[in-house]
């Protein structure tokens, strides 16, 4: 049985350490061959890129070598998938190479696509990559004072990070001491300031009391870079001296060139997280086109599911286990205090009060997250 | 005239159910209907509230057995 894990980030490593350990006689044996196909020879930890951001890590301190996190019995290239053939069950990679597989695993995440709105990759700060990280630090630096407007693209992954970097901005500029110089505008898409209900009325009255702007039911027309104006679909518009966009996303250019999905979304099945339509392709993470945050918390509960299904049908013919839906998401609070939101399919995200233990969680899983993705947590 | 599309946004709570319309609003082409299938009780009223403030055509909007079901038509 060959099985091919395409994408070596959180949801295509955990399922492929998990693997290698769940059918590590049958690799021995021979009867199983697990291999890896990725874009990059490093694994970057995306979290850490708010933290960038802020100048409270460097960019070196988000990687570690791919290699290095998997198991040995994985056979990895860095080779990535270019052509899938999902009918003949082949996989053709940049170097040419053609994987044949009776398993397909999806893992390929999303990327950013803020040339889709007009004036953005230009005009807009960004920390949804490290070199955009980066450049909105040194801006950061060095304003002195303004309008600092955050807007925030559809889809996008990680849908608490708008809030975190309000919560980061207030505390930043008040670390400079110039927060009653700078006035900050939050513009969110639908009608309330989270998409989670719970959090929206959390957050409001905490915006009022650090005296943030906002706005709701803005979504992203354009971006008149010259003028620094931001315009919504939605008919307003907003006067910036820096502005931050949380950019919206598609899949893999390769997922949307081999008609595998529109927008890179790839077409899953909610419980069985086998792409519609084709029993032996595992879709998880970011690409899947599932109505679930798209995080490394949700891929990392779907890597559990998938690969113990996986495990299950080479051993005794069958999956045994359905996803619920499930995500854990942590959410800072500024002032060194975080709280987090669990929610599945059926059972609504309950917030409670920030803490300061939660931070201090949330500092440890930092570090934490390479145990997990090895796929002993 | 192309076909409905179906957006199931039953059972979600991040992104949700308009989050999700306007995904594949996006994706859409000017003319298209999509019908948003949610289980929030809040969308039968932000729903048509965004499809009016964004300026898109809102067909129909009905509740069935728990459901929402809201057609929306992508005007620009
Ligand atoms: C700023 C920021 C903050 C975040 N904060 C959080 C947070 O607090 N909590 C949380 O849970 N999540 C957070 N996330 C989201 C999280 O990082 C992603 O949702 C998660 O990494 C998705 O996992 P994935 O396996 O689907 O994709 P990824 O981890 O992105 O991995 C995709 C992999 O596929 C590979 N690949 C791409 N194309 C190909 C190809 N054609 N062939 C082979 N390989 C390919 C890539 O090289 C990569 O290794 C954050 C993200 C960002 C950017």
């Amino acid at each position: 049985m060959k099985i091919l894990v395409v994408g070596g980030g959180t949801g295509g490593t955990i399922v492929a350490n998990n693997l290698a350990r769940r059918l590590s006689a049958e690799i021995r044996a021979r009867k199983v061959r697990l291999t890896m196909l990725s874009a990059s020879d490093r694994h970057m930890y995306q979290p850490g890129l708010l933290y960038v951001a802020f100048g409270q890590m460097t960019p070196d301190q988000l990687y570690r070598d791919q290699a290095s996190l998997l198991e040995s019995n994985i056979d990895f290239h860095v080779d990535p998938a270019v052509t899938f053939d999902l009918d003949k069950r082949k996989v053709v990679t940049k170097s040419g190479k053609t994987h044949e597989y009776d398993i397909l695993v999806m893992a390929t995440g999303s990327r950013i696509v803020p040339e889709q709105i007009p004036g953005l990759a230009e005009g807009a700060h960004t920390f949804y990559s490290e070199e955009g990280a980066l450049k909105m630090f040194r801006r950061l630096r060095e304003i002195e004072e303004g309008t600092v407007a955050v807007v925030v693209g559809v889809p996008h992954k990680c849908p608490i990070a708008p809030v975190e970097l309000i919560f980061s901005l207030h505390d930043y500029f008040k670390s400079r001491g110039i927060r009653d110089k700078i006035k900050i505008k939050y513009h969110y898409p639908i009608g309330r300031l989270h998409t989670i209900q719970n959090v929206a009325v959390w957050a409001k009255p905490e915006f009022e009391r650090m005296g943030i702007e906002h706005e709701t039911l803005f979504n992203v027309k354009e971006v008149d870079v010259e003028n620094k104006i931001v315009r919504s679909e939605e008919g307003t518009e907003t006067q910036y001296d820096m502005l931050i966009a949380i950019p919206p996303h598609r899949g893999m250019e390769a997922i949307e060139k081999n008609g595998l999905g529109d927008g890179g979304w790839i077409p899953t099945d909610r419980y069985k997280l086998t792409m519609n339509g084709h029993d032996n392709v595992y879709v998880l993470g970011d690409t899947t086109n599932l109505p679930v945050s798209k995080t490394g918390s949700a891929a990392h509960f779907q890597a559990e599911v998938v690969s113990e299904n996986i495990a299950s049908i080479v051993k005794i013919g069958i999956p045994v286990r359905d996803y619920d839906g499930k995500v854990y998401c942590f959410i800072e609070a500024g002032h060194d205090r975080a709280t987090y939101a669990m929610f599945d399919y059926l059972n609504p995200p309950d917030l409670k009060s920030p803490s300061k233990p939660m931070h201090w969680f949330k500092m440890a899983y930092n570090q934490m997250y390479w145990t997990s993705v090895r796929g002993l947590l | 005239m192309s076909d409905t599309k179906i957006v199931d946004a039953r059972d979600t709570f991040c992104p949700g159910p308009l989050m999700e319309l306007i995904t594949y609003m996006k994706q859409s082409n000017v003319g298209d209907t999509l019908e948003l299938l949610s289980t929030d009780d809040g969308s039968g009223n932000d729903v048509p509230e965004w499809v009016d403030k964004a300026g898109h055509e809102l067909v129909s909007n009905e509740r069935v057995d728990g459901v929402w079901h809201i057609k929306v038509r992508k005007a620009k």
